[in-house]
């Protein structure tokens, strides 16, 4: 719908996409603890659709805290405790009766390290559409294959898919697993730090690769590296202390910052 | 001013040195004295047995007669003992240690479990064959079964596997767990299709060294009050039994000369039974490491 319309009338495309483009996930005044510490206080985000979300911020600020928020992998350390809410589209995800394993589902998620089964790649990538229940070996083929294009991966391993994933490097690695998360046909893709452990032609890879996949995606990716998040976000929130100092268009938070801190922070003078 | 003095330094080089060489001795005699140790007993044991050791010897029941007798009883009698054993304690071990690992809560209650389980390991195995007396052959009526003994047993050397399940499941790393949940997968599903192919190899090994603990166990029996001369063998798990442990105690314990040499060759029967087993432990450990 939106590309007719660009094609008959150019200018009326940027007015289009923006109304088109709504609101995936929102965060309103959460707040989580581990314990007695207050590790994010009163968040007020909301990601849009085919964006790419980026949270930098200095360690321990709650930016990975916030992004395991997200899909409630959080809830696996016993001791936290959350307040206020996140919504994905339109529903509260701490609501009883939610169940995490449909938000997780939609909400997929690639870590800071390849974390691969060590099974065959095949079996890697049909993970996840086969604990949905998917059996039926031609339709499961066919997930593969889908998935590993959509990661850039499937010439490198098209010929070797009943190797096991641990053989690859580890840039393929974390390649095999944005393919993985990809063929449970998420919505939002919550990237920690995708490309921390991995060396720069790898880590180039996965930024041109997350430039591909938000056609189809809402991507929130967590960086440590600001240059990444002004590379390939579309928006940008800087976490300080659980609390997010600024958000907003990346163009703008790194040229001109409105609160100091952020200033400070991407000029490197402190983190 | 420095801190390090050349010549201090070279003083001191030639104790440090030796006091290398004489620790790295000691920890050489300390294991020599094992394997030494072990030598001499293989030695003895095979030296005596072995002329009473033939294929007789593994067909014939027992008998007065030294020459004449067997083993047979025993040795199906162990074989049918390990057929309770294996189910039942693999069945409740693994099961005890994925609860605990994978469901309970960190919570003072179940760090007390934990914690006793692991002391249950280092309870003597006569205290287990009192347990078994009272419960499976007197309340529960099982008389002198392979049942009363082999459940007897399965509770033996269940803090056994309990404990080597917990540590192959908990060396699963998080990540895998993660990825798993990541995906929308129940913990039932992160259970069965990602925890347990991981865990399998130690849980096997620790699970095939148990039985052969198991397997080479007499005092239970003893307690439990097992014959030793039997002359059928067992056709149900409500039959009684001998084992072969049993057998070799009591041949041990005759006091005919020749029938030292009797159990010597039942000794010999019983350990090939038992380095089979840890090969296998072994085998399976290297095949699925492999894997992985």
């Amino acid at each position: 719908m939106v590309q007719i319309l660009t094609e008959f009338n150019g200018t009326r495309h940027a007015v289009h996409e923006i109304n088109s483009k709504s609101i995936v996930m929102q965060s309103n005044n959460f707040n989580l603890w581990y314990g007695s510490n207050h590790a994010l206080k009163d968040i007020n985000l909301n990601m849009q659709e085919n964006e790419v979300t980026a949270i930098i911020g200095p360690s321990g600020c709650g930016k990975s805290t916030y992004i395991k928020a997200l899909n409630r992998m959080v809830e696996l350390v016993p001791i936290v405790r959350t307040a206020g809410e996140i919504s994905y589209r339109g529903r509260n995800i701490f609501a009883n009766g939610y169940e995490v394993e449909e938000l997780r589902t939609k909400v997929g998620m690639v870590f800071q390290k390849p974390n691969p089964f060590p099974k065959s790649i095949y079996d890697n990538i049909a993970y996840g559409p086969r604990i949905h229940g998917i059996k039926n070996k031609k339709i499961l083929d066919e997930i593969v294959e889908k998935s590993l294009r959509g990661a850039a991966i499937w010439d490198e391993v098209k010929d070797r898919l009943n190797e096991n994933a641990y053989g690859l490097s580890g840039g393929q690695q974390q390649r095999i697993c944005i393919a993985r998360c990809l063929a449970i046909e998420p919505d939002v893709i919550l990237m920690d730090e995708p490309t921390s452990a991995l060396d720069p032609i790898s880590t180039l890879k996965v930024e041109e690769l997350v430039q591909e996949m938000k056609e189809q995606y809402s991507i929130v990716i967590v960086t440590h590296n600001m240059q990444q998040a002004a590379r390939i976000s579309d928006k940008t929130a800087f976490f300080l202390n659980g609390e997010v100092i600024e958000f907003d268009q990346t163009d703008t938070i790194f040229s001109t910052p409105s609160d100091q801190r952020t200033e400070d922070y991407i000029s490197g003078r402190f983190g | 001013m420095r801190y390090i003095q050349e010549d201090l330094v070279m003083k001191r080089m030639n104790k440090r040195l030796i006091s290398n060489k004489v620790w790295k001795f000691i920890f050489f005699i300390a294991t020599s004295f094992a394997l030494v140790s072990l030598g001499m007993l293989l030695y003895r044991i095979i030296s005596q047995g072995i002329g009473f050791l033939d294929w007789e010897f593994i067909t014939n029941f027992a008998s007065r007669i030294p020459e004449n007798a067997g083993i047979k009883a025993a040795l199906i009698g162990s074989l049918w003992l390990m057929s309770v054993v294996a189910p039942v304690s693999i069945i409740l071990g693994v099961s005890t240690a994925i609860y605990l690992e994978e469901y309970a809560k960190q919570n003072k209650l179940n760090d007390f479990i934990r914690m006793n389980i692991s002391n249950l390991a280092g309870v003597p195995s006569i205290v287990f064959g009192l347990l078994g007396l009272t419960i499976f052959v007197r309340l529960f009526g099982f008389e002198k079964s392979i049942l009363a003994a082999g459940l007897t047993m399965s509770l033996l050397i269940l803090p056994v596997i309990i404990v080597a399940a917990q540590e192959a499941i908990r060396a699963v790393p998080n990540e895998q767990r993660e990825a798993s949940f990541g995906m929308g997968a129940t913990k039932w599903q992160t259970i069965v299709r990602v925890i347990i192919p991981a865990a399998i190899p130690g849980i096997l090994t620790g699970s095939i060294l148990a039985l052969s603990r198991a397997i080479g166990e007499t005092a239970p029996l003893v307690v439990i009050g097992i014959p030793v001369i039997l002359q059928f063998l067992p056709t149900g798990y409500l039959d009684t039994f001998t084992a072969l442990p049993m057998q070799i105690f009591d041949w041990a314990k005759r006091p005919q000369e020749a029938f030292q040499y009797v159990a010597s060759a039942g000794i010999i029967v019983l350990m090939v039974v038992l380095l089979t087993m840890n090969s296998i432990a072994i085998f399976i450990r290297n095949k699925f490491q492999k894997r992985y």
